[in-house]
């Protein structure tokens, strides 16, 4: 009980502070990114204590506070046409969603015995849960609640159009979400977070490498429901002004905020554990299940290390890349993911099945298995490209008589 | 205006090649760009000025419209003649000058006051093309800060005073015409 009690107090404090931080981070990226320097003059106020003091500034590493300090003391200003429970409920529901989804979601391996008594502690809030992917992706539709019950409540017509949009694209990104995890499944048999690390530790062949295309699928999906860019469109502040939290101000827009980089940081943790080994890393952590002390804290090192590693992508790629159309976006989940999910799946099924019929473990089989997935990858990606491009047409067309493009428009 | 309009020109959008189709090889490009850019700037190469520590650089400070100041000549007097043209071009009306017989031989008028609202101004440099003596002239100096609205109307001796603080940096701009330098 005090050990669960303790993990949790160190997974909430830790998310709420990364959280906080990666604000700074990503506000520093876009800055360096766009030539600029950035927030870098916020640090430790010390001319407010005594006069002769300088202030310093720590490179900006006290933006956060004062970012949280002025949330929590500006007017929280509530509309008046607003349904003023469900205003209420929405920030607090994304929030807990987004939180709750950390329980089954390792930060680690597992401790040796002798800390707090004989067992050795997982360092999992709720260890042996057998279903966890279910319960995250339980919990990340229920995010989708948040959003749409925020826009709702705002009684606000683009508010309303970020939860539409924002509702739309999270249920169509479900599916290649699942699609791309179905593969790891099938190849591990199990739903259990630690199992899968495990699993890719042991044969030291992460799936990144052995199901490449479930990886892009699954890759991809996580942003669009991470919502970050180019899949920000619940939000997309140049046509929406925010979107479904437009309406939102003071403490209950930072949970929107911090909902949203737990999104982030939630989908890298995913990403890190499915494809990328977690805490595993080759001739440092070691596969066995009873770690060291030292080998216990170098896999929370290495998964840290990996989660800050993707977190630094999502930033650049926000500036790489412009937004979808909301067109395009639905043609690329459903014309584009789909069809590479599915592939993804059989084509792991068949290799699966063709190396235990062949009874072949060497490692030249391994390369041998990894080569084809790469190359059904490759044709797959170039097949479907030209099978379903995204870029459409949709203006009215000028071969067709003006009665038909006038109800075109 | 119909689709069928003859003065409607149809263009068609350029065909996407492999690696448009493929689109990975476009997101690499992208990619590409941003980290050189992001590589740039931890180089240090940041056009951000950090104000207070660096002052900006102008590339002429000699043509940057910012507080005005009043000449003198090379007696000492302010050059102004009180002509009050300077304050007819002014589309804010922010200069108000009283002009009173000179007690010198070579004009007529001189301001007994003059007057500027540095608020008002809109730092459009009209005053400066107008002036027929280049009496007025607007420096380089751009950091103009007051506390109150009073402080921020400029007076004749506040406007010399400029002149004098800002006349080794900037010379007049018409030395031929009588100036200091």
């Amino acid at each position: 009980m005090i050990e669960a009690l303790i993990k949790i107090a160190i997974v909430i404090g830790g998310l709420m502070t990364a959280a906080a931080y990666f604000v700074l981070l990503e506000r520093r990226m876009a800055a360096w990114v766009q030539d600029r320097v950035g927030p870098n003059r916020v640090g430790a106020p010390l001319s407010q204590l005594n006069k002769s003091w300088k202030d310093l500034r720590l490179f900006g590493l006290g933006q956060p506070a004062a970012d949280g300090v002025k949330f929590i003391l500006k007017e929280e200003y509530t509309p008046a046409h607003v349904d003023k429970r469900l205003f209420v409920l929405a920030p607090i529901s994304i929030l807990v969603a987004a939180l709750a989804t950390f329980a089954v979601i390792p930060f680690g391996s597992i401790l040796p015995p002798g800390l707090l008594s004989d067992e050795p502690i997982a360092l999992v809030i709720s260890p042996g849960a057998g279903v966890g992917m279910l319960v995250v992706f339980a919990l990340s539709s229920i995010a989708v609640y948040g959003v749409i019950l925020g826009g709702w409540a705002s009684n606000n017509k683009y508010s309303f159009l970020g939860a539409l949009r924002s509702s739309a694209q999270l249920i169509a990104y479900e599916l290649p979400l699942g699609l791309g995890i179905l593969g790891v499944i099938l190849a591990t048999g199990s739903l259990d977070l630690d199992k899968i690390i495990s699993a890719q530790a042991e044969t030291g062949w992460w799936f990144a490498f052995t199901q490449p295309l479930g990886f892009f699928v699954f890759f991809v999906a996580a942003f669009a429901e991470a919502a970050r860019l180019p899949f920000d469109l619940p939000e997309c502040e140049q046509e929406l002004i925010g979107g479904y939290h437009t309406e939102y101000s003071g403490i209950k827009l930072l949970l929107f905020l911090v909902a949203e980089f737990l999104h982030m940081i939630a989908a890298s943790f995913l990403i890190v554990m499915l494809f990328f080994g977690g805490w595993h890393f080759w001739f440092i952590t070691g596969a066995d299940a009873n770690p060291g002390w030292v080998q216990a804290i170098l896999r929370v090192a290495v998964l840290m290390t990996k989660i800050f590693l993707v977190i630094l992508f999502f930033m650049l790629v926000r500036w790489s890349w412009p937004r979808f159309r909301f067109d395009q976006l639905m043609a690329f989940a459903w014309k584009v993911m789909l069809p590479l999910g599915l592939i993804n799946f059989v084509a792991v099924a068949a290799i699966d099945q063709f190396r235990t019929i062949s009874g072949n473990t060497s490692p030249g089989m391994d390369l041998l298995c990894v080569a084809v997935a790469w190359v059904i990858c490759i044709v797959a990606w170039v097949g479907i490209s030209f099978a379903g491009p995204l870029v459409a047409d949709n203006r009215p067309r000028a071969d067709l008589n003006p009665f038909d493009i006038d109800s075109q428009i | 205006m119909k689709a069928d309009d003859p003065n409607i020109k149809w263009v068609e959008e350029p065909k996407l090649g492999l690696s448009g189709k493929m689109y990975a090889p476009m997101f690499v490009q992208g990619l590409a760009t941003t980290f050189k850019h992001l590589k740039n700037s931890l180089q240090g190469k940041a056009v951000t000025v950090s104000y207070p520590e660096q002052e900006p650089q102008f590339d002429n400070p000699l043509i940057y419209r910012g507080v005005h100041r009043l000449n003198k000549d090379s007696q000492g007097r302010v050059k102004c003649v009180a002509c009050f043209l300077c304050a007819t071009a002014c589309p804010a009306h922010c200069i108000d000058i009283i002009g009173i017989e000179s007690p010198w031989e070579d004009r007529e008028k001189y301001p007994e006051s003059f007057t500027i609202d540095e608020l008002r101004c809109i730092y459009c440099g009209m005053c400066e093309e107008a002036c027929p003596v280049d009496a007025i002239e607007l420096t380089s100096l751009y950091n103009l800060t007051g506390r109150s609205r009073e402080e921020m109307i400029f007076d004749k001796e506040k406007l010399l005073s400029v002149y004098d603080a800002t006349k080794d940096t900037e010379p007049m701009r018409s030395p031929g015409m009588g100036g200091a330098v």
